[in-house]
């Protein structure tokens, strides 16, 4: 650690001291390395009992689909989730710091958490980096108030709607949400809009793809739909299967049971996601 | 920074008394034109708002024009170049009709005039600033194509132009069939204008309906759409988050 260091104590937020050596190289003609963003459609709706989300899965690096299966629902509470769109690394990181805050916020209250906290936490989190953690989130949960959904932008803006899309293919969710949508939907009703909006985002917006995921919450339960629809399955696979070079040499196939070994404790405590 | 490199570099090669003639920008502007096919011919919609930049100027902007015995046009864009494209229409059907031959231009040769026409045009870096819908029934033949102002040119069962691909065709691809009727194809219709003017700022809630068919053009009188904005989340929508707007 340098001494000029430990003098000057941390100022918080955006540092931005870098931004003009990077803008200096990038005239020099440095390609700027691409991130991974999710293109993403991510959608919400206010049903009779609570709240749905649904999201694609499909995460790109520019032209090409880094994970063909990724997930961008994110928890944040036993009672509220949050899908993610922008840079991947962002809206993981953004939602997994304020879940660990709503947690320590809850053993500190002994109360469940309520969705404002959630969004107001994640709303001065992203205003004070001006936009640089590039995240637009789509935020639902059921607490002792009601069911509540929220759209927040990198910015730090945030909205209060009946139904939400955000991410490159939310043009053609909403297309969906605007001539569907309608008050006191039940359960299956909603889930079967949710689904049909992330299908026309999938199939219209180039950013989307792969599978649909589905999270369905309501006073005191939650039900995450992993994969809920598999609209684009792998038609074609090859009946030759995979044939080595014919080099290759199997020498021995061994294989050692490893529960006779070690000692393996069934159940205990599941990790929470 | 490369962007600002290389207009100055075609500046140079244009020369500069070539500038003041080029379109570089568009001024008064119309939104999104829907087309479909259906059972005995095409139908258009457009709504009829001509925006200067986010001003709503006019609104009473025919966007919609019959071409010949056998077609119908629709804009968006620049109004302007819109009717230089029907000035250039009407002098080529004048010429059609001279020939007397009992032969009509029909819509696939207007479709293929208006492609040539945009892309010479924006070979000279002077492009018509529109996208165009180009509808038309000629000897049971129904045709439904779409022209870009750089020339791209395609033809299908249901077209778009501007904001229209992003939120109208979604709708399109899903519940368009082969063989609607006139009642259902125009609640397609309707459907696919009422999401627009929903969520695309320039819309205005007045649009004409155009029907093409074997027998001939209809262009329907000015209309509003019926809206609802009656979602009771709508009355009070910061009830759960105070302080939030």
């Amino acid at each position: 650690m340098s001494p000029v260091a430990e003098s000057v104590p941390p100022k918080g937020g955006f540092s931005f001291d870098l931004c003009r050596r990077n803008e200096m190289l990038v005239q020099k003609g440095l390609k700027q390395p691409s991130f991974l963003k999710t293109g993403t459609t991510i959608v919400g709706l206010i049903f009779q009992d609570g709240v749905i989300l649904g999201a694609d899965t499909r995460a790109t690096e520019g032209p090409i689909v880094a994970d063909k299966n990724c997930e961008k629902i994110h928890y944040m509470a036993p009672n509220i989730y949050c899908c993610g769109a922008g840079t991947a690394a962002d809206t993981e990181a953004v939602t997994d710091m304020v879940s660990s805050q709503l947690k320590l916020h809850r053993y500190h209250t002994g109360r469940e958490s309520r969705v404002v906290t959630a969004l107001t936490l994640l709303k001065s989190h992203l205003f004070s980096y001006q936009g640089y953690v590039s995240a637009a989130l789509v935020l639902g949960g059921v607490d002792v108030t009601g069911p509540h959904l929220h759209t927040i932008y990198p910015h730090g803006s945030t909205d209060t709607l009946p139904f939400a899309t955000m991410g490159s293919g939310s043009l053609a969710a909403m297309a969906v949400f605007e001539s569907k949508y309608r008050e006191g939907l039940t359960r299956d009703e909603g889930v079967k809009l949710v689904a049909e909006a992330i299908c026309s985002g999938i199939f219209n917006d180039l950013g989307s793809g792969s599978n649909v995921d589905i999270c369905v919450i309501t006073k005191g339960k939650k039900e995450y739909l992993r994969n809920y629809m598999l609209p684009n399955p792998r038609t074609y696979v090859s009946e030759k299967g995979y044939s080595f070079a014919k080099k290759t040499e199997v020498l021995l196939t061994k294989i050692t049971p490893l529960r006779e070994l070690v000692e393996v404790v069934e159940g205990g405590d599941a990790m929470e996601e | 920074m490369n962007l600002a490199d290389s207009t100055q570099a075609m500046n140079n090669l244009l020369g500069s008394e070539a500038d003041s003639q080029r379109t570089l920008y568009p001024y008064v502007t119309g939104t999104s034109v829907v087309g479909i096919k259906y059972k005995d011919g095409i139908l258009l919609a457009a709504d009829m708002g001509g925006s200067y930049g986010s001003t709503l100027r006019y609104k009473t902007v025919e966007r919609l024009k019959p071409v010949g015995k056998h077609s119908i046009i629709g804009a968006s864009g620049e109004i302007s170049d819109f009717q230089e494209i029907m000035r250039y229409l009407d002098e080529l059907i004048l010429y059609d009709n001279m020939w007397d031959d009992g032969n009509s231009l029909g819509p696939k040769e207007v479709h293929n005039y208006l492609t040539r026409m945009m892309y010479n045009r924006r070979n000279k870096f002077n492009p018509l600033w529109n996208s165009l819908v180009l509808g038309g029934v000629k000897n049971g033949q129904k045709y439904l194509g779409t022209v870009s102002m750089i020339g791209v040119h395609y033809e299908d069962n249901h077209v778009a132009t501007g904001f229209g691909n992003h939120l109208a065709r979604p709708i399109l691809r899903d519940e368009w069939h082969e063989n609607l009727t006139f009642e259902e194809g125009v609640k397609l219709l309707e459907k696919c204008m009422r999401v627009l003017l929903y969520r695309d700022r320039s819309a205005v809630n007045k649009l004409q309906i155009a029907k093409i068919t074997e027998a001939g053009v209809t262009i329907s009188q000015p209309y509003a759409l019926k809206t609802s904005w009656d979602l009771s989340a709508f009355k009070n929508p910061t009830a759960g988050a105070e302080g939030s707007w």
